[in-house]
């Protein structure tokens, strides 16, 4: 009787193991994909923090962070966004199901994204004035993806 | 024995009676809109406050495109699918031959003009705390938009929940008079209350709902699983949101959370709406919110 409990949690060790690898499938491309993401966040922020008045407008900040988010948008990411990989199959990701389906047009919404970086990489050396046009489009790039490649958060 | 059945009798008739009461529509007086006359350009701050195109517009619409009223999306729900009808300026497919008083009654009553009552998918248990004033600006805002002659499409919804009588129980238990968050309020914070309640019908999604879908009021903005979808409706009580003021006028205005994530699914159609709208009232519904009672 012992010896079948110690099979049974054994078994159950293992199954659960088998079934947490299954669930979580390509974590480290989930964290890679994440951490540009994030990278992205933490320049805009500093240049969001500029825009609401929170810190004071600096001319070679805000050029290094607009600089970095044009960069960001340059790196080769395929290698990232593999089939399988989406919040259906690891929860740890947000990107839909459907990104691997059907063509949600995703490639047009990077598109505007590297344009506005772009208007950003201009106009964030040069005043305040031109930082703060720039951030309107540039916020929406960022929310024109997410809202067609992500499932709601929280 | 036929005493018992008289009683009987007596018992069922006045059953139906007091079930025709409670379930029969129950429109506005015809005179409640007397002496009004709408301003389009005030109602278009009501028609973006509202978000009646986040439902109404084409499916996927944006930009001008949301201003075509034409239906057809669709909102799965624990009782059926339901599509959204055409209410553009089309005399025939929307309600451009609609009375000021028919808006009213479909907002603030639930109320068809056919007298039949509307399933709350349409959100009128938060419409119907309005200002008769504000719908009547909206109904001249509507009537400025482009008809679009696309039918509306039925609703997929089984038995017994198709049936509309029926919604006048519903009605009876769910749709409440007076504001949720009440007691001393500013001024501003009672415009975010208005905004947040009756307008902007934020409860509607974050709000938890009971077994026949009415929103638990004792447990406001305290979020919740997705009914018949993926995810939860976050708490935005003060509870879990603890952000500043200027970070939830941020968020209403450009979407982006303080970690610059931005706001994603319907909230996202949300944040279009709430940017639409002075600052001023964003900044009143941040205000509002500080004053939600706290729940886990
Ligand atoms: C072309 C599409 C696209 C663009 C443009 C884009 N993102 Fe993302 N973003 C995504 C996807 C997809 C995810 C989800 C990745 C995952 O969870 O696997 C994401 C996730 C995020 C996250 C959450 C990361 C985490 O830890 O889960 C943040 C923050 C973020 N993005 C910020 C930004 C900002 C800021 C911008 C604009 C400067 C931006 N993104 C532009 C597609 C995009
Ligand atoms: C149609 C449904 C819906 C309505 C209506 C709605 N919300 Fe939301 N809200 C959501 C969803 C879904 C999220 C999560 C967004 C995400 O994951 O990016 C959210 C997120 C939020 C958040 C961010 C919470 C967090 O912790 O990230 C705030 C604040 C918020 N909503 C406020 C409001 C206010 C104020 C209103 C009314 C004016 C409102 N919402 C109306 C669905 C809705
Ligand atoms: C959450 C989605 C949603 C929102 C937001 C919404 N509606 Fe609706 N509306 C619906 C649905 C679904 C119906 C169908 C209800 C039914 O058939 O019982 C409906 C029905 C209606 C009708 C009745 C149409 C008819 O043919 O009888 C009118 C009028 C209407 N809505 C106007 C509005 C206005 C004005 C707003 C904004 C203030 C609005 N709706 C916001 C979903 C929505």
């Amino acid at each position: 009787m012992k010896k079948f409990f110690v099979g049974l949690a054994l078994a159950t060790i293992a199954f659960t193991g088998a079934a947490s690898a299954q669930e979580a499938p390509f974590a480290k491309q989930i964290k890679a994909r994440q951490g540009i993401m994030v990278y992205r966040a933490l320049n805009i922020g500093v240049l969001g923090a500029m825009a609401k008045g929170e810190v004071e407008y600096n001319a070679e900040a805000a050029q290094k962070a607009a600089d970095a988010l044009v960069s960001s948008g340059k790196l080769d990411v395929s290698m990232l966004y593999v089939p399988g990989s989406s919040n259906a199959e690891n929860p740890d990701s947000t990107v839909k199901p459907e990104v691997f389906t059907e063509d949600l047009g995703i490639g047009a919404k990077a598109a505007d994204f590297n344009t506005a970086a772009e208007a950003m990489q201009a106009a964030a050396g040069g005043g305040l004035d031109g930082l703060k046009a720039a951030m309107g489009p540039l916020g929406k790039s960022c929310g024109g993806c997410h809202e067609v490649a992500r499932i709601p958060q929280n | 024995m036929r005493r018992l059945l008289r009683l009987f009798y007596i018992v069922l008739i006045l059953g139906v009676a007091v079930a025709w009461l409670v379930l029969r529509p129950n429109p506005l007086p015809d005179d409640a809109l007397a002496g009004m006359t709408g301003d389009p350009a005030r109602g278009e701050l009501i028609f973006w406050a509202g978000g009646c195109a986040s439902c109404h517009a084409g499916d996927k619409a944006t930009e001008d495109a949301k201003l075509v009223l034409k239906g057809g999306q669709r909102f799965p729900s624990p009782f059926g699918t339901f599509v959204a009808p055409n209410i553009s300026n089309d005399p025939e497919a929307g309600i451009g031959a609609w009375s000021d008083l028919d808006l009213a009654n479909a907002m603030a009553r639930g109320v068809s003009p056919k007298r039949r009552h509307y399933f709350p998918v349409f959100p009128y248990a938060s419409y119907a705390k309005a200002d008769l004033q504000d719908i009547v600006d909206l109904r001249a805002y509507l009537a400025t938009l482009p008809a679009d002659p696309t039918p509306s499409e039925a609703h997929e919804v089984g038995f017994p929940f198709n049936i509309r009588l029926s919604l006048g129980g519903w009605k009876f238990l769910f749709l409440k008079d007076g504001w949720v968050v009440d007691g001393d309020l500013t001024v501003e914070e009672q415009r975010g209350r208005y905004l947040a309640e009756a307008l902007g019908h934020c409860g509607e999604c974050h709000t938890p709902r009971n077994a026949l879908g009415g929103m638990e009021t004792g447990r406001w903005f305290a979020g919740g699983p997705v009914p018949a979808g993926r995810g939860n409706f976050p708490n935005i009580t003060p509870a879990k949101l603890d952000w500043s003021n200027t970070d939830i006028v941020e968020y209403l205005t450009s979407g982006f959370t303080p970690e610059y994530d931005s706001a994603g699914g319907h909230m996202a159609l949300v944040v279009q709406n709430m940017a639409r709208l002075p600052a001023n009232d964003r900044a009143a519904i941040a205000a509002y919110l500080k004053r939600v009672p706290p729940s886990e």
